[in-house]
């Protein structure tokens, strides 16, 4: 992991002390709310439907066991003993008093974590993927360069106030397990035929009201030029995006206003004027970054290498599913689902889960955790002799779950039981859906299938990109959910169809169960389902849906 | 006499100010007779473009974030104060604004931040190479030089006030304790 030195630990400090100042002023009614409304939420603030919530960063995904440890300890302290894992490395407490804001980051800092500029109209938490730098299909170690960027963006003074928020994602494996095109920038890495670092650079990506796939804009952008040639992307942002309306402000929508080749020349031109400048990355300092994320692991011996004969079903398919392939032989990548079913909302960990993930990322590897964009839990480099020690242990804490990638491993916003832009709720349908796939047999046959749901437009679950995108939508004051379906993220990346009218709350499990049922009544063997939908089309589960009148005219 | 924070001197301090902001026509000017004034740079370009004898003591504009100052660069590089116009303080336009005129021209005058200009903004105006602060009216001056007092001692990236990230700096200092 990046260690912090006293320069980061001190603008840590210093950030937490001008925000503590800041909140005095507002409360001494010095600071006007919309004065203090942008200060806040670059400091993670939020004000929400019954209290303030605090957004802390988990830059690019990555934490130690002692600072799990803090996040339970706020928790406990501030909160009501939960910590909601985001869909962008991030982790929420729903429950915080804003008098309390400055003492939780004063705590917080004590770990060398923060909230700077995880909510604002700036550059964002920088994404990666959960298994960087011990996936078996990667090519260069995303890690080093998230660092670089997280650096570069922090307290950045040209790029405070752009037009909307700037979300960045990296990845430097086969699969695009980030969402490159998604983003407003995604570097996706790779060796030129010299052997040297490069990147293919896609911009104008994102999801929301107006979700877009992104753009190439560059074939291979040298490793030394990423913080320039970001810089030129987001000061052309910066002067030409709209700043008359929030739902056409982001770089995607300047893209589309300029067309795809003005777009690159604008960048390009600028760019001209930065990259042989000071922000040009240096060998000395790639390799410093870089060397904090070396991890030498022990060579397993060819006896251990492989997971002792077990005939425990429960652990043979938890191990299908959850465990993953390390780049090193003798070792798995463990994702512990925070997805149990109903009782517990995706992304949610009470503190005593905190904590024993904590103890176990100590225990088996490293004291590293990651969090997964698919707000899972990422344990990597397990000896593949302790995989059945680490399941044992996850049972009683409700994170054994067997279910990555598949039905119930539902990604969802908090909806309106907690946000306050939301639409519609989204945890009782979670469950609600979660309670009709409760036969593992039968989940497990469905194969791959990914639902997300989203109780707003915002689409903080990325419902475009699922197989079942269900999204929240208010009508006369009432919830309705819209269904899409045939999205995909990946190599491949797709918007889902939107499948027909409205329905009402109580139609939507329903409905995901007429859904796959026509997948099942058509599926070829073991076809997955994006597969099966490809070939047969969205008529069949159009009329499959709407059979009975189950529509409604909330379209 | 109006009040303005000086941020070149060190420390940055309140002064008094002898400029006079022309928002609007050019009637405005003839009020202010031979006062020093910061014209707006559509009706100073149109005024240069007429012949107009403007004394290069006594005179500067403010641009908006809309305008294309481009054709005029050398002009303005002559001039001894350039001002930006922060319509709104959420409006970044006015920092990537002032960062190409200090480093892409190479501006050397007095850059000053008008309009919605508040203490909290005040760091981030002063690293992209604005050096003096026309806060708003309704607000305290003297409570908002602590915007300046107050800063980060901790800079990662390169701006105009100091274009060297601390990346450079770090390896620097790695060199000198070996």
């Amino acid at each position: 992991m990046y260690l912090y030195d006293d320069y980061d630990k001190s603008l840590i400090r210093q950030r937490v002390e001008q925000f503590r100042d800041q909140v005095v002023r507002h409360q001494r009614g010095e600071l006007s709310d919309e004065q203090f409304l942008p200060l806040r939420l670059q400091n993670g603030v939020y004000h929400q439907r019954h209290s303030h919530m605090l957004r802390v960063a988990i830059p690019y995904g990555t934490l130690s066991s002692r600072q799990m440890r803090a996040l339970a300890e706020v928790s406990e302290q501030w909160d009501r003993g939960v910590g909601h894992f985001t869909t962008r490395h991030n982790v929420q407490f729903n429950w915080v008093r804003l008098e309390d804001t400055p003492e939780i980051l004063a705590y917080l800092a004590d770990f060398d974590m923060h909230t700077i500029q995880t909510s604002g109209n700036c550059v964002r938490g920088i994404t990666i993927d959960a298994l960087a730098g011990v996936a078996a299909d990667e090519a260069v170690d995303p890690r080093p360069f998230a660092e670089l960027l997280r650096q570069w963006a922090t307290l950045n003074p040209e790029f405070a106030f752009l037009p909307r928020k700037f979300k960045i994602a990296l990845s430097g494996a086969e699969e695009d397990r980030v969402l490159l095109r998604s983003n407003d920038v995604g570097l996706q890495l790779y060796h030129n035929a010299s052997g040297e670092i490069v990147a293919r650079v896609f911009a104008g990506g994102g999801l929301g009201r107006t979700p877009i796939i992104g753009r190439l804009i560059c074939d291979a952008l040298p490793w030394q030029h990423f913080l320039s040639y970001i810089t030129a992307i987001v000061r052309v942002f910066n002067r030409y995006g709209r700043r008359d309306n929030k739902y056409k402000a982001r770089i995607k929508i300047l893209l589309q206003a300029l067309g795809i080749e003005n777009f690159v020349r604008e960048i390009e031109s600028e760019w001209q004027h930065l990259k042989d400048g000071p922000a040009k990355l240096t060998e000395t300092e790639y390799r410093r970054v870089a060397a904090c994320f070396a991890t030498a692991l022990p060579p397993v011996s060819a006896d251990d290498a492989t997971t002792p004969l077990c005939h425990d079903k429960e652990f043979l398919r938890w191990k299908k599913r959850n465990v993953r392939p390390h780049k090193i032989d003798g070792y798995a990548n463990v994702t512990l689902s925070t997805k149990p079913g109903p009782g517990a909302a995706p992304g949610d960990l009470i503190s005593f889960q905190m904590q024993a993930i904590a103890d176990w990322a100590e225990r088996f590897c490293r004291g590293e955790i990651r969090i997964s964009h698919e707000q899972n839990v990422v344990l990597a480099g397990i000896r593949q002799e302790d995989l059945y020690t680490l399941w044992s242990l996850a049972k009683p804490f409700a994170l054994a779950a067997s279910n990555i990638g598949l039905i119930t491993d539902i990604m969802a916003c908090p909806g309106t039981d907690f946000c306050g832009i939301g639409n519609a709720r989204s945890i009782p349908l979670v469950h609600a859906i979660q309670s009709r796939f409760d036969d593992l047999d039968y989940v497990h046959d469905l194969g791959d299938l990914t639902l997300k749901l989203n109780g707003c437009m915002n689409a903080c679950a990325h419902h475009q990109l699922a197989d079942i995108g269900i999204l929240g939508v208010e009508k006369n004051g009432e919830e309705w959910f819209q269904i899409t379906l045939g999205g995909e993220a990946g190599n491949r990346p797709k918007l889902g169809k939107v499948v027909g009218a409205a329905l009402k709350a109580d139609q939507v499990a329903e409905t995901v169960e007429k859904i796959v049922a026509v997948f099942l009544s058509h599926r070829r063997e073991s076809e997955v389902f994006a597969d099966t939908f490809e070939r047969i089309g969205i008529a069949a589960f159009k009329a499959a849906i709407y059979s009975n009148k189950n529509g409604s005219s909330a379209s | 006499m109006k009040k303005i924070i000086n941020g070149q001197i060190q420390p940055p301090a309140v002064v008094e100010d002898h400029w006079k902001l022309v928002r609007g026509s050019l009637a405005e000017i003839s009020n202010h007779g031979q006062s020093a004034t910061i014209l707006p740079f559509s009706l100073w370009r149109e005024l240069r473009q007429a012949g107009a004898q403007l004394d290069p003591d006594k005179t500067a504009i403010w641009l908006s974030a809309e305008d294309d100052f481009r054709d005029e660069i050398d002009a303005i590089l002559a001039l001894p104060l350039v001002a930006i116009d922060f319509p709104d303080f959420r409006d970044g336009r006015g920092y990537s604004i002032a960062y190409l005129l200090r480093t892409r021209y190479g501006f050397k005058g007095e850059l000053r931040a008008i309009g919605d200009v508040l203490r909290d903004q005040l760091f981030y105006m002063h690293r992209c190479g604005f050096t003096s602060f026309d806060v708003r009216a309704d607000k305290d001056i003297a409570e908002a030089l602590k915007g300046l007092q107050t800063g980060f001692s901790v800079r990662y990236q390169g701006s105009a006030d100091d274009p060297v990230p601390l990346f450079r700096k770090r390896q620097e200092a790695e060199l000198a304790g070996e």
